[in-house]
């Protein structure tokens, strides 16, 4: 793309945590002019960086989990676009950017692969014992014990998908291959989608045999899955967790599992991260994963190729890819 | 039917030892003190023989027991029975095809997933208290990896239905190409090693796919491929394989089975990019339910003299 003058690269805001310096800087900055408070020297406070800038500030690429709140968002009146680097945007005060127009898009798509393969690896791993089979061979207990417990098969679960979204999607996708009977809740049914639509959790719930939590942290979605969902899942459910932490009411989760309420759970998230509840260490139908369920490069490269893309767009007045509705 | 001899080579299951005990006269062949006075003293009232894939019928057996009738086996594989022996003598040998197809199959997928995304490694530094101190490593996406099969059959098929669900191209390699299939075919397994990112062994264990994998198949695997057995152990070069896995000349391995289970080579439990499961490829409550019935079908059958419901000879 020749250009006929020489031009200023556009101007992105960056909103990042310390310590985190995303992987694609660098290339990103071959292309725009990135501002970041973290870098200025001397060293300057966020707040009074962005207030400098505030003019020509159009666009701001969010690195999560850095909270974008409306006290921020003030300081930027020229605001139009804030980039996400995640799938989730709870982070981000989205009533404030319905309020000032501002169009927010996400990881979208790019992370959706992985963390479908992630929550079908934790689905798998519970029902059919894989790391507490490894743990069995580890210990010499094969040969010590004999036979390991056996466990269940997937074919022929029914398994509810808490939000059909581009996650949900591919979940169900891989689990059809494996003979479950896919079902979902999600806060509109989705006339082109073949599976049997709940218009509550705890009704999807009462209808499955796993549950799996993938859809976004908001506050109607808060511990959406409770104690009487949980309940209603029953004594031989699975609770699988790719979502956010809070979707689960993580305390009565626990009460269950270590009362044998439940046949078991895989947990990528979790609450408060990264405290885990210890009480879940002991027991050998639950897998614990640390919130890695993008944390592959293949993921960051689609996510790079995204954030590229979408800010080329922007200044080009072109469409954006992945942009959230709220 | 009650005086009618079963000999059930090793413990497998206690649902299908009940069945048998409830319908036949169950000789437990694991009890017995010394296995050669044991055969002599009761060779005659030994109709059947029900075995699985630690302990089957080899020719020293089948011949121990003249009387011997059906073996029927707790398994789809075949090898630990002497079938030309059966085959020379009349006797007839069933398995356990179909109901236990699904469940080797999501195995296989489980244990692709559990390697390179690292699952039960990362499940370990959560209860070690680890993430507190910091992010666990990056791991490897699963999605649109090229899965090579060796051996197309029932399982080898349901394992690349489920590969597909997740965009990975399949190829395999088996005796001879099939027409009928869309997958990228190879001649020799050497060939198909080299152009997959994970080879999974799904072939039946004979004289000639004995350490089908080896050394040149681990070597053109490489250090970015990974190596997944849900078949029998002797499909593997095993010690290859651990000193491949050690040296990082292979870039991780899903075992189901060993050469000599249940050991399993220590040197691999120190790997991050390892997952050993036991034997566990039909262990569900469901199929081992489905496979005995069908054992107690078929020997109810034969000495019904109905036709065999899934008869290999």
């Amino acid at each position: 793309m020749a250009t006929v003058e020489e031009e200023e690269p556009p101007l992105v805001l960056v909103h990042r945590p310390p310590n985190f310096n995303f992987p694609f800087k660098h290339r990103l900055q071959t292309r725009f002019c990135l501002l970041d408070p973290l870098d200025s020297d001397p060293p300057e406070s966020t707040h009074s960086f962005f207030s400098r800038h505030s003019a020509s500030i159009r666009v701001l690429l969010c690195v999560d989990p850095t909270p974008i709140t409306r006290d921020l968002l003030s300081l930027l009146p020229f605001l139009q676009l804030i980039v996400g680097y995640s799938a989730g945007v709870d982070h981000i005060d989205l009533d404030e950017c319905r309020r000032r127009n501002i169009t927010v898009t996400n990881a979208g798509k790019a992370f959706s692969p992985d963390v479908a393969d992630l929550a079908v690896a934790l689905l798998i791993d519970v029902l059919r014992r894989v790391s507490a089979g490894f743990r069995y061979v580890r210990a010499g207990l094969w040969a010590r014990n004999g036979e390991f417990p056996l466990g269940f098969k997937l074919g022929g679960k029914r398994v509810g998908i808490v939000g059909l979204g581009s996650v949900g999607s591919e979940i169900a996708k891989r689990l059809e291959s494996f003979g479950c009977v896919i079902s979902y809740n999600s806060r509109r049914k989705k006339p082109s989608v073949p599976f049997p639509w709940y218009e509550n959790v705890y009704d999807l719930a009462v209808n499955s045999d796993a549950l799996v939590g993938c859809c976004a942290l908001t506050e109607e979605t808060r511990h959406m899955i409770s104690k009487d969902v949980m309940t209603a899942l029953g004594k031989e459910g699975v609770i699988i967790n790719v979502g956010r932490g809070a979707l689960i009411d993580e305390k009565e989760l626990v009460r269950l599992l270590v009362g044998g309420e439940l046949r078991g759970a895989g947990l990528d998230v979790f609450e408060n991260e990264p405290d885990v509840p210890q009480e879940l260490f002991s027991l050998d139908n639950v897998v614990l994963s640390p919130h890695c369920a993008v944390a592959t490069p293949e993921c960051f490269d689609a996510l790079e190729q995204l954030i590229t893309a979408n800010l080329e767009a922007f200044f080009s007045n072109k469409p954006l890819q992945s942009v959230v509705e709220f | 039917m009650d005086s009618i001899g079963v000999l059930m080579a090793c413990p497998m299951n206690s649902y299908l030892e009940q069945q048998l005990d409830k319908r036949f006269k169950l000789f437990r062949f694991w009890t017995v003190p010394d296995k050669s006075l044991f055969l002599a003293s009761n060779k005659d009232s030994i109709q059947a023989v029900v075995g699985n894939a630690s302990a089957g019928a080899d020719a020293e057996l089948v011949e121990a027991l003249p009387k011997l009738e059906i073996v029927a086996s707790f398994s789809v594989g075949l090898d630990k029975i002497d079938l030309a022996k059966c085959k020379e003598k009349g006797i007839r040998v069933t398995n356990t095809p179909d109901v236990l197809t699904e469940d080797v199959a999501d195995l296989a997928i489980g244990l692709m997933l559990a390697v390179l995304r690292k699952l039960c490694e990362s499940d370990r530094y959560v209860r070690s208290g680890k993430w507190k101190k910091g992010d666990y490593v990056l791991t490897t996406k699963f999605t649109g990896k090229e899965v090579g099969i060796i051996g197309l059959g029932r399982i080898g098929m349901a394992i690349a239905k489920r590969a597909e669900a997740f965009s990975c191209p399949i190829s395999y390699y088996s005796r001879t190409k099939k027409p009928e299939i869309n997958y990228k075919y190879y001649p020799s397994v050497v060939e198909l090693a080299a152009h997959c990112d994970i080879l999974v062994v799904a072939c039946p264990l004979t004289k000639e796919t004995h350490h089908i994998v080896n050394r040149d198949v681990i070597n053109a695997l490489g250090p970015k491929g990974v190596l997944i057995n849900i078949g029998r152990g002797p499909h593997v070069d095993e010690p290859e394989l651990v000193s491949a896995l050690v040296e990082h000349r292979l870039g991780g391995a899903g075992l189901d089975v060993f050469e000599n289970e249940p050991y399993v080579p220590e040197e691999l439990f120190g790997l991050d990019n390892v997952v050993l499961l036991p034997h566990v490829g039909s262990g569900t409550v469901e199929t081992r339910e489905a496979m005995a019935d069908l054992v107690i079908g078929n020997l109810e059958a034969h000495f019904q003299k109905k036709p065999l419901l899934t008869p290999v000879v």
